[in-house]
């Protein structure tokens, strides 16, 4: 039982290429998959459909067989974002951004390093890799089965990077989450999952 | 090639640089945080020079800090001289944009409701600029068509390219590029960091600030290590191929936590703002830390690079390459 998309088409509606045509892939709960692919290949756009934040045009997302959009309240499938300067409310102190988590376990927090006094800031008030780990936190709540990481430690430096990918590593193992690793680092991808996939090739 | 390098005129000379932000504690109490303090750095004119360093380690204030783009409540402490002189904000106004350009880090800093193509011209429409624009574009793999796009359609990391085109369209003489290439491809931040190097080769000098040593090392002459505001180090990118030709702890930890080198994490974050310790930034998560390490520790040059280190400047650092390794 696992995260299955079948035959995944997408295009956006401004007219260009077909960003998707036809991706199939299969995570379970002790998969970690990496995704390679040149920018502009639709890597996002993939993770998006199969966090349910977007529909594809044809095609299916399921979650132990059952498609995506017929989960009620938190969904199975959380997603790390690329620009997490992006995907927090600006106007929200981060104790409440961690709220959007659900349920997000104390262990958690202090796994990545999140200090207490950080809480009671605004996310101007943080950088990158701070509020990056939020959203790591956030993405982790007690519902989270399948974690997609895009280019979740592409802002951070090596050391952090190394650090919370140990805490990553250790986190989906003990709770059994399938993990989609999208980077652009080679090494990275080589170090932390069992298997890959190039989207540049499922495109042809 | 190294003599050349030596020779060429000093733009940029960064020296003791200090950041402050006044912010408010409780009720009307305000605080000064120290963002970045006593920081040196020097850009040569046909030198590609990486400031390598964590995120929160103060590199952007740095960009922002040399450039005059600080928001209202920093203030900008020690000397910064462009071209042996030094850089004030009305030398500023007129050097930026043209002279001293930057590559901002975000896509939010390009206008969302322009279309990009737009932006890269800055605004002009006669047929000359439109050609410029045309060939900057193409110079990134960009065709004429992405520049009719809104920068919300556009992906990442052709909105990295659209931000490099925006300060190279007139013909910079010192670039400072705020990690311009988080979220590309290797083969792609390498292309980026190649049109950089070009740059540099051009004579121009560059300063990439950036968190990716992996790149960095591909393509700049010489690195700066960057770590809780200030910089511990500075080595050749040759010095990287070897733990024991890097000077710092801190530099050697970072060389550990690569995934090719062990991913092998020190423990601990890196301070921030009002709770720095004092002396060496680093001495708290240090294996060899000790009493003096609290003190100042001057920056001294050391083995051709400089090092802002007591043990390491006497070479103790070099027999002892497994500290921090748990």
């Amino acid at each position: 039982m696992g995260l299955e998309a079948r035959n995944l088409s997408f295009q956006y509606d401004n007219g260009n290429r077909k960003i998707l045509n036809n991706v199939s892939m299969y995570l379970d709960g002790k998969d970690r998959l990496g995704l390679m692919a040149p920018s502009g290949f639709g890597k996002t756009t993939f993770c998006k459909i199969l966090a349910g934040y977007e529909k594809p045009d044809s095609g299916k997302v399921l979650v132990d067989g059952k498609p995506i959009a017929s989960f009620r309240g938190y969904c199975p499938v959380q997603m790390i974002w690329q620009h997490p300067e992006l995907s927090v409310n600006p106007r929200l102190k981060m104790k409440e951004t961690i709220k959007e988590g659900r349920r997000v376990e104390r262990r958690v927090l202090e796994g990545l390093g999140i200090e207490t006094s950080w809480l009671n800031r605004y996310p101007g008030e943080l950088s990158g890799g701070e509020l990056q780990r939020f959203c790591i936190a956030r993405a982790l709540g007690e519902g989270t089965r399948f974690l997609l990481a895009d280019e979740a430690s592409a802002m951070l430096d090596l050391i952090t990077q190394s650090q919370i990918w140990n805490f990553l590593l250790e986190e989906v193992k003990m709770r059994g989450i399938g993990l989609l690793v999208v980077s652009h680092s080679e090494p990275l991808v080589a170090r932390v999952c069992n298997r890959k996939m190039n989207l540049e090739k499922n495109l042809s | 090639m190294e003599a050349e390098r030596e020779g060429g005129e000093v733009l940029l000379s960064v020296e003791h640089l200090s950041v402050s932000f006044t912010r408010y504690g409780r009720g009307w109490k305000q605080k000064k945080l120290m963002a970045v303090r006593d920081l040196n750095l020097e850009v040569k004119a046909g030198e590609l020079v990486a400031v390598v360093g964590s995120s929160g380690s103060g590199k952007s204030l740095l960009a922002h800090g040399i450039m005059g783009l600080l928001p209202y409540n920093a203030s900008r402490e020690g000397k910064v001289m462009y071209r042996n002189q030094a850089l004030t904000q009305e030398r500023l106004k007129k050097l930026r944009g043209n002279e001293m350009v930057l590559v901002p880090q975000s896509v939010s800093y390009l206008d969302p409701l322009m279309k990009v193509g737009e932006q890269v011209r800055k605004g002009f429409r006669d047929p000359q600029s439109r050609k410029k624009c045309r060939e900057v574009l193409a110079r990134y793999g960009l065709g004429e068509e992405a520049g009719k796009l809104y920068p919300f359609e556009l992906s990442g990391g052709m909105v990295r390219r659209i931000l490099i085109s925006t300060a190279v369209q007139e013909q910079p003489r010192l670039v400072i590029a705020d990690e311009p290439t988080p979220g590309l491809h290797m083969e792609a931040a390498v292309r980026v960091m190649g049109h950089f190097q070009e740059i540099a080769k051009e004579g121009a000098g560059v300063l990439v600030i950036t968190h990716d040593l992996d790149l960095a090392l591909k393509v700049a002459d010489r690195i700066v290590v960057f770590y809780a505001g200030t910089n511990l180090e500075e080595a050749a990118a040759g010095d990287f191929r070897d733990e024991s030709r890097l000077r710092h702890p801190y530099t050697k930890a970072l060389y550990r936590a690569m995934p090719q080198n062990g991913f092998c994490p020190v423990p601990g974050s890196q301070p921030y703002g009002d709770d720095l310790p004092k002396g060496c930034v680093f001495w708290p998560r240090c294996e060899l830390a000790e009493g003096r390490c609290q003190k100042p520790v001057p920056y001294s040059r050391f083995r051709g690079g400089m090092v802002r280190c007591w043990k390491a400047a006497e070479g103790v650092c070099e027999k002892t390459g497994s500290q921090g390794r748990r």
